[in-house]
């Protein structure tokens, strides 16, 4: 049996989930990765995603965020997303809302940077929703 | 000397009154456990925010640090974001709010700073627009919003980053009412750009290990803290959603009462002008009677 660590999904509205689990998979800018109890202590970046728990019944939990951040210390993990839902919650005209406002933004950028900036994330949303579908 | 008739159509019009002052004061009770639920709620998110700036601030170094904390080196001109509620009759709420704004932009001109406001809610829009109209760039309305959401929140610190980006001003304060309890809220002003308090917080321990960041310190600081301006907003106007709320059931309570207190003082003139009327009418009979 795996060690629990303390884990805690947090947006600015409310805590959605504060328990102890074995793993999480959280969606990095860089990549998804892969949190187990004593984790290096990290600090990264976190993407439009599916984050999956694993409880230490071994049940799998997902829940979908919109961007955000992973602060992980050997006491446990925080993930502030800056706004999640439960996978079963999530609507699915708001995701389609999200996608048209990025593919807005990227036909309106002026900027080369700005323009890679929407790309990346109107590419982020298109893969969450092939993802939302799998689950 | 007003009437019976009068007098009855006072008390009755008084007590009307009453029974909407009441009936306003027990919506405010509700809507203002609403609030300080949702401000609870959105406590732990901040609180985490705040540990994990302090945390990455302290790992970066002052030349990398982004402009956003940093401020411009200037102090010209001044953004001030001033929170106020939508709708009235909450007492002094409002006009506390836009008096410490006033006061700070009036000590700013005087300085020979540029002044420039975002008001948010109509009341304070309404205050401030007399003697600093002029000064008011634009107007956040949240008059149809139901739940406050994080989203409304969000949207006005984009505005503020993206004038901020344009070099429209140098630095902002953010005005609300911060709420204590049910009869005190405390008009605050919180410097948001340059970010300075963020190193106030105490770092949370990382134990002797070392901190891995993914991209790096400056990039993810980057991505914070504009984050963190929304999420500031965002508590203050959690914060003033609820100390409207608070301020409202205080002054209909207040109404409440001194309605109460008019109803009695004019049933006891109606009283007593009832009983005047009939001494009169007596003395009237046994005049007559005596006459005869």
């Amino acid at each position: 049996m795996a060690e629990a660590f303390q884990f805690e999904l947090v947006s600015p509205e409310r805590l959605l989930l504060s328990e102890q689990i074995i793993e999480v998979v959280v969606p990095g800018t860089e990549g998804y990765m892969t949190v187990m109890a004593h984790h290096a202590p990290l600090m990264a970046t976190v993407k439009p995603g599916v984050v999956t728990v694993k409880t230490p019944d071994g049940k799998p939990d997902s829940y979908v965020v919109f961007g955000g951040f992973v602060d992980i210390t050997p006491d446990g993990c925080t993930l502030l997303a800056e706004s999640a839902v439960h996978v079963t919650d999530i609507k699915a005209d708001e995701l389609q809302n999200r996608i048209k406002d990025a593919q807005e933004d990227f036909e309106d950028a002026t900027t080369r940077e700005d323009r890679a900036k929407a790309e990346d994330l109107l590419g982020q949303l298109k893969t969450l929703e092939e993802a939302i579908k799998a689950v | 000397m007003p009437s019976l008739k009068d007098l009855r159509n006072r008390i009755a019009s008084v007590k009307a009154t009453q029974k909407i002052t009441k009936a306003m004061q027990m919506v405010a009770a509700a809507k203002l456990r609403r609030a300080q639920e949702a401000a609870e709620a959105a406590r732990p998110y901040s609180q985490r925010m705040a540990a994990v700036l302090a945390n990455i601030a302290s790992n970066v170094d002052g030349d990398d640090a982004p402009v956003l904390m940093s401020g411009t080196g200037k102090d010209d001109v001044h953004l001030l974001i001033v929170c106020t509620s939508e709708r009235g009759l909450c007492g002094g709420f409002n006009a506390q709010i836009a008096r410490l704004a006033r006061d700070h932009a009036r000590r700013l001109l005087a300085d020979g700073k540029t002044v420039k406001i975002i008001t948010v809610g109509k009341k304070g829009a309404d205050i401030l627009r007399r003697d600093l109209g002029k000064n008011i760039i634009d107007h956040v309305n949240l008059r149809e919003v139901k739940t406050l959401g994080f989203v409304n929140a969000d949207e006005i610190g984009h505005k503020i980053i993206t004038l901020f980006n344009e070099g429209a001003f140098d630095v902002a304060t953010l005005f609300y009412s911060e709420f204590k309890s049910v009869i005190a809220q405390i008009p605050t002003a919180q410097q948001l750009i340059p970010a300075s308090a963020i190193g106030d917080v105490e770092p949370e321990s990382a134990g002797d290990a070392v901190y891995e960041y993914e991209p790096d310190p400056a990039a993810i600081l980057g991505d914070l803290i504009p984050r963190n301006i929304s999420v500031q907003v965002f508590r203050a106007l959690l914060e003033n959603a609820a100390s409207e709320q608070g301020a409202r059931m205080s002054a209909m309570d207040n109404a409440t009462r001194n309605a109460g207190d008019m109803i009695n003082k004019l049933t006891m003139s109606y009283n007593r002008q009832r009983q005047a009327q009939i001494t009169k009418e007596l003395i009237e009979i046994i005049s007559g009677a005596e006459a005869l």
